[in-house]
């Protein structure tokens, strides 16, 4: 029992010390630079109170709950026996099944993600309609299905990442060049929106079990690199989405 | 009745964000590879934990953090002394850093693979001075991005400038990096512009630029979150490369 409490008061500790450079920041720059009082100060201590025990909760919660979870997937999904194989195999076509899981959950975490909806409604208007708020959805949907599955890929076969992040920041600056001048802010937001707080340490512990699991692959070298490249196909998905809007209207109207 | 679903919100929007993740998660066990979840009680508890946990956290940052924060950096876009805007936008990008949980869980996972791959001793002090000097670099490059995202709103230059230099430092950064750090690196990227880290700093974007004519809100607040995704890939291979 006090091993348990030993190892929370650890966890609390150390969440406040990661709290209070932002404190810090705000109180200072509040008391010292603008000399005004804080408005309802107990209200934003309390708001500081709830943000430390979120955090410790939260982090506690990702130990026992998502990272095993991003592990136990990876691992049983390549596991020989369900691949039906009779020894591991570094060869990538005998994981089609970790691409669609990883595909799956970038899917599905995306188009319910509360944030893309408001960027959606957002876009639609911005483009007098020619962008509606489900196509961006399952635009950028698609382009984070299409990272993770990627992402898993290129962890399969052990491919550098550089190669994979800079081919895709080229395509990125040729589109951008082309793109609805209206759409590249609300584009570049969508590659922000799919990072959210509980995807990225799911879809890390996915990377590094799948780095772990497959024969020939290293966490150190492989494991990393799912996040980069769950953030920037979304980016692509919507420029594509928008540039195919744009010259789809064109074409409607020269007919 | 006001006050029960005004508390209750937050923990139905970190359930929201949860449940696509679970059922993905149970179709595939129970369709695909039909077996049971061991230990599933733990993972249950677990998930609990997230939920109870983001909730608290965004219910906090709504009431003590953003609403002073967001003051703050519209109190001084508006000032117009240059040396305390930058600092207060250097030291609001360190801060909100620090203290991003998914930064938190991608630098702890970095130090125990760092220490399973034999890069640095397998203690514990060993892996807390791996994340937090991880971290720290991090919130340092995102310091040193709004900063310069702010010069920028103030000059005037095109968005693109950043844009492509940061990307030119990348791929140099990339040529003389360490392989063990460039994952790390690219990730680090993604995982900053997140819970805390946007509002305040879009708010601070935001501020400026429709405290100066001729300046757009909407490009010019985003100028600052997508150049602050590209100095932590700069900063964190530098950082792997020195160390």
């Amino acid at each position: 029992m006090t091993g348990w409490l030993d190892a929370f008061w650890q966890i609390v500790r150390s969440t406040v010390t990661d709290v209070v450079p932002i404190a810090v920041v705000l109180f200072g720059f509040q008391y010292l630079v603008l000399r005004r009082p804080i408005p309802q100060l107990p209200r934003v201590v309390l708001g500081f109170v709830l943000v430390v025990l979120g955090l410790v909760f939260f982090l506690e919660g990702l130990e026992q709950a998502l990272f095993p979870l991003g592990r136990l997937m990876a691992e049983s999904l390549t596991s020989p026996g369900f691949l039906g194989l009779a020894e591991p195999s570094a060869d990538w076509r005998n994981y089609f099944w970790i691409y669609l899981f990883g595909a799956a959950l970038g899917f599905a975490t995306t188009i319910a993600e509360p944030a893309l909806i408001a960027v959606a409604l957002k876009a639609s208007q911005v483009s007098g309609g020619a962008i509606s708020p489900w196509g961006l959805r399952i635009a950028v949907a698609v382009g984070a299905a299409s990272g993770i599955a990627l992402g898993c890929f290129r962890i399969v076969t052990g491919a550098p990442l550089p190669w994979f992040i800079v081919a895709g920041y080229l395509v990125l600056l040729v589109q951008t060049a082309f793109a609805p001048r209206a759409i590249i802010a609300l584009a570049y937001d969508s590659g922000g929106v799919t990072t959210s707080t509980v995807t990225v340490p799911l879809v890390a512990a996915l990377g590094l079990g799948l780095a772990s699991n497959v024969p020939g692959r290293s966490p150190v070298l492989d494991g990393f690199g799912m996040v980069a490249l769950t953030a920037l196909f979304p980016i692509m998905t919507v420029l594509a989405y928008a540039q195919l809007g744009a010259w789809l209207g064109r074409r409607r109207r020269t007919h | 009745m006001n006050f029960l679903t005004r508390s209750l919100k937050p923990l139905l929007t970190s359930a929201r964000d949860l449940t696509p993740i679970v059922v993905v998660v149970a179709v595939f066990q129970l369709l695909v590879l039909r077996q049971p979840i061991p230990d599933l009680a733990g993972l249950l508890g677990g998930l609990l934990m997230v939920l109870a946990g983001l909730a608290l956290f965004t219910k906090g940052l709504e009431l003590g953090l953003f609403p002073i924060g967001e003051a703050l950096a519209h109190a001084l876009a508006r000032r117009g002394s240059l040396g305390l805007l930058l600092v207060f936008a250097f030291t609001l990008g360190f801060g909100t850093t620090v203290a991003e949980p998914a930064l938190i869980a991608i630098a702890d996972e970095a130090a125990k693979v760092a220490a399973q791959g034999g890069l640095i001793a397998d203690a514990p002090e060993a892996r807390q001075d791996y994340a937090l000097g991880l971290r720290y670099t991090v919130a340092l490059s995102v310091g040193v991005a709004i900063v310069l995202g702010v010069i920028r709103i103030l000059k005037g230059w095109p968005v693109q400038w950043l844009i492509i230099g940061g990307y030119l430092g990348v791929v140099l950064m990339t040529a003389v990096a360490p392989p063990e750090i460039v994952g790390i690196a690219y990730d680090s990227g993604g995982v900053t512009t997140s819970t805390i880290t946007v509002p305040l700093v879009t708010a601070l974007g935001v501020g400026l630029a429709s405290s100066i004519a001729g300046r757009s809100p909407l490009v010019d607040g985003f100028g600052l979150i997508a150049f602050a995704s590209l100095t932590p890939m700069i900063f964190v291979m530098a950082y792997g490369a020195l160390r």
